[in-house]
């Protein structure tokens, strides 16, 4: 008696076992099919293999969102600290609608329309490459308050498509030289510009500048 | 302008190059009329600090007269101000908690890549000490532009002389925060490595703390009589077994608090190949840390390690045992200047402190890389060599 009811026990507990095991291998298997299995953002995975690629980065800012919001809303205000885009040009309208000059080798520029297509105030600007654009791009910025007074996390996110033809491919590595570099070094330059009001340089004359440069090759 | 410029190992030379421009709105200039040539300077002219670029200027101490200001500047032209080597903004995070030497806003974005890869973290900027830390022109010039004008230089009363103030630009208070850094107690005994200008002021500091004794160990006699003058006992590691000699010296406890303020050169130690393979992966040179090594041994357990002495890179053969087991606590770290230049300044001024003494050799600008030369081949008589632009050469200073 007292050996049957300890197997039955013993059973039962394992059976319980085996039941929490699948259990927790389903979770597994569900997490993996999401790509990881932990709390990083998915810009910090090894590897991103969807059709597109992903860039982006995190920085903290000391001043509050609503603040780094408003400038980066403006879209014009976007080239002061982004290396790689010339101009950009507000077409006005509900959507946000703007086109982009970028940069490209050889003196030329890859031309880019986008419109906005999410806007939460203090919070996230999202906007997309429309018809008619060199690229196929989307990007996105947000700002989530950080803890205590070290003022605002801000995320920014671009993705583009990197498949295309070879010609498409050509244009999206001249666009994204090293789109990780350029997307952490604009971050960058703008945590300076809204914490010291100016964009730092080693320059010893103004005709070292990146603006003098900018200039130059433009 | 003339200016000091780096052009390979051992090579350094005084050119003519463009003065420097005001760029952004914050920025100054300066007519310097004082600098000096730091250990740290030695580094870059032995060629073992990674990213100096040919044509860079150096110097990273130095005081002179504003005579431009951006609009956002909050200095006066004709002011006299000593500039704090590192260069920090004041308004970010590590800036606001005072670790200026960790701003996150003064290193060009586009150069912090290189200390990111090597260290985890950008580093900020530094006047005249490579492109890993910014590229900025340094000091050791006739002018200088500087950054962020508003944060870092201290305005210098008339009454007093240059040399008085001069090293509030980085060893002064590099050797009080290597001081700070041992949480020196009252009944503690302390031993500094290295009677440079940097262990010198570190002894003075611990002195001032109320450590009730100081050893300093140097292998330099004139080194090692300027400690003995300051008020330590000195040990001389040619000739006596350090770590016997300290464990003596403290009544057989070992020694409370230890300073490193001899940093990746240290004398006296054999780079071995596992280094040089490390030297070649990553393109730097191994550090050398004998003092470092030595001085996590002679620390008695629970001790304080204090580390103002510069390291670039890797070393091998690290007493990370010893440092567990005897559960240290280690600080270390470019000084944070921009906390320290008023407190020192009034202790100056009050005449707790004198840095005349370490003076050694003035020199006018043109003769520079002669004062690399002797500052590191000469290296018991030349304590500290100061460098004067307005002074032509073959004139004495
Ligand atoms: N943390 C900072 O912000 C900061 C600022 C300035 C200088 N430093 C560093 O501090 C260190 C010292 O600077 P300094 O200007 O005094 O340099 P220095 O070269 O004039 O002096 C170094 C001294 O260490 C002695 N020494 C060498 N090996 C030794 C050993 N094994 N044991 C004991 N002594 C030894 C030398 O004989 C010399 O007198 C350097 O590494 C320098 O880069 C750090
Ligand atoms: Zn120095
Ligand atoms: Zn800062």
């Amino acid at each position: 008696m007292k050996n049957n009811r300890e197997i039955g026990i013993a059973g039962s507990v394992a059976a319980a076992g085996v039941a929490l095991g699948a259990v927790a291998f389903g979770a597994f298997l569900s997490r993996r099919h999401d790509g990881g299995n932990d709390d990083a953002p998915k810009i910090a995975r090894r590897k991103n293999q969807g059709e597109h690629t992903l860039v982006g980065r995190t920085v903290t800012i000391r001043k509050p969102a609503a603040e780094l919001y408003a400038y980066w809303r403006d879209f014009g205000n976007l080239p002061e600290f982004m290396e790689n885009v010339e101009q950009i040009t507000k077409q006005g309208g509900t959507k946000g609608r703007a086109n982009w000059t970028i940069k490209a080798p050889a003196g030329t520029t890859v031309d880019l329309k986008t419109e906005i297509t999410d806007d939460v105030e203090n919070e996230r600007i999202a906007w997309a490459s429309l018809e008619g654009s060199d690229i196929e791009t989307t990007g996105e910025v947000t700002f989530t308050e950080a803890p205590g007074d070290r003022g605002t996390r801000v995320s920014l996110r671009i993705e583009y498509d990197a498949r295309g033809g070879a010609i498409g491919r050509g244009i999206a590595k001249a666009f994204l030289r090293e789109p990780e570099v350029q997307a952490r070094h604009d971050l960058k330059r703008f945590k300076m510009l809204m914490e010291t009001g100016e964009i730092a340089t080693s320059a010893h004359r103004k005709s070292e500048t990146r603006k003098a440069k900018q200039q130059e090759n433009g | 302008m003339r200016a000091l410029t780096w052009h390979g190992t051992h090579d350094v030379r005084v050119d003519t190059v463009p003065d420097p421009e005001i760029i952004n709105p914050r920025d100054a200039i300066l007519k310097i009329t004082s600098t000096a040539i730091c250990g740290s300077d030695l580094h870059l002219y032995d060629g073992v600090i990674p990213g100096v670029v040919p044509g860079d200027v150096l110097g990273h101490e130095f005081m002179g007269e504003v005579v431009e200001t951006g609009k956002d500047s909050t200095l006066k032209k004709g002011q006299r101000v000593v500039v704090p080597f590192t260069i920090s903004c004041g308004g970010c995070f590590h800036c606001q908690i005072k670790q200026y030497s960790a701003c996150e806003n003064s290193n060009p974005a586009e150069k912090q890549d290189m200390s990111a890869t090597l260290y985890g973290h950008p580093m900020a900027a530094l006047f005249g000490y490579s492109h890993l830390t910014g590229g900025y022109s340094g000091g050791q010039a006739e002018y200088v532009r500087v950054p962020f004008s508003d944060v870092g230089p201290i305005v210098i009363p008339d009454h007093l002389e240059d040399e008085q103030v001069l090293f509030l630009s980085d060893i002064l208070p590099t050797g009080w925060m290597g001081a700070e850094n041992a949480d020196i107690q009252p009944d503690d005994t302390v031993a500094v490595w290295g009677c440079g200008p940097v262990g010198l002021f570190a002894i003075q500091s611990a002195i001032i703390m109320g450590a009730s004794k100081v050893i300093a160990i140097d292998h330099y006699p004139h080194r090692l009589e300027l400690a003995k003058q300051l008020g330590a006992e000195v040990i001389n590691f040619k000739t006596t077994d350090v770590r016997e000699a300290l464990m003596e010296m403290s009544g057989g406890i070992g020694v409370d608090a230890v300073i490193d303020a001899v940093g990746m050169e240290a004398h006296g130690f054999a780079v071995d190949n596992m280094l040089d393979m490390v030297k070649q992966t990553i393109g730097i040179g191994a550090d050398r840390a004998a003092a470092l090594k030595q001085a996590i041994l002679a620390v008695r357990p629970g001790g304080r390690v204090s580390i103002p002495g510069v390291y670039g890179g890797m070393t091998d053969k690290f007493p990370l045992g010893a440092l567990m087991e005897k559960g240290l606590q280690v600080k270390s770290g470019q000084t944070h200047v921009q906390r320290y230049t008023k407190p020192l300044l009034e202790k100056i001024e009050d005449g707790t402190i004198d840095t005349t003494f370490l003076i050694s050799h003035r020199l006018p600008l043109e003769d520079a890389a002669r004062g690399y030369k002797n500052f590191r081949e000469e290296q018991d008589s030349w304590t500290k060599v100061v460098l004067k632009p307005e002074v032509e050469k073959g004139e004495t200073v």
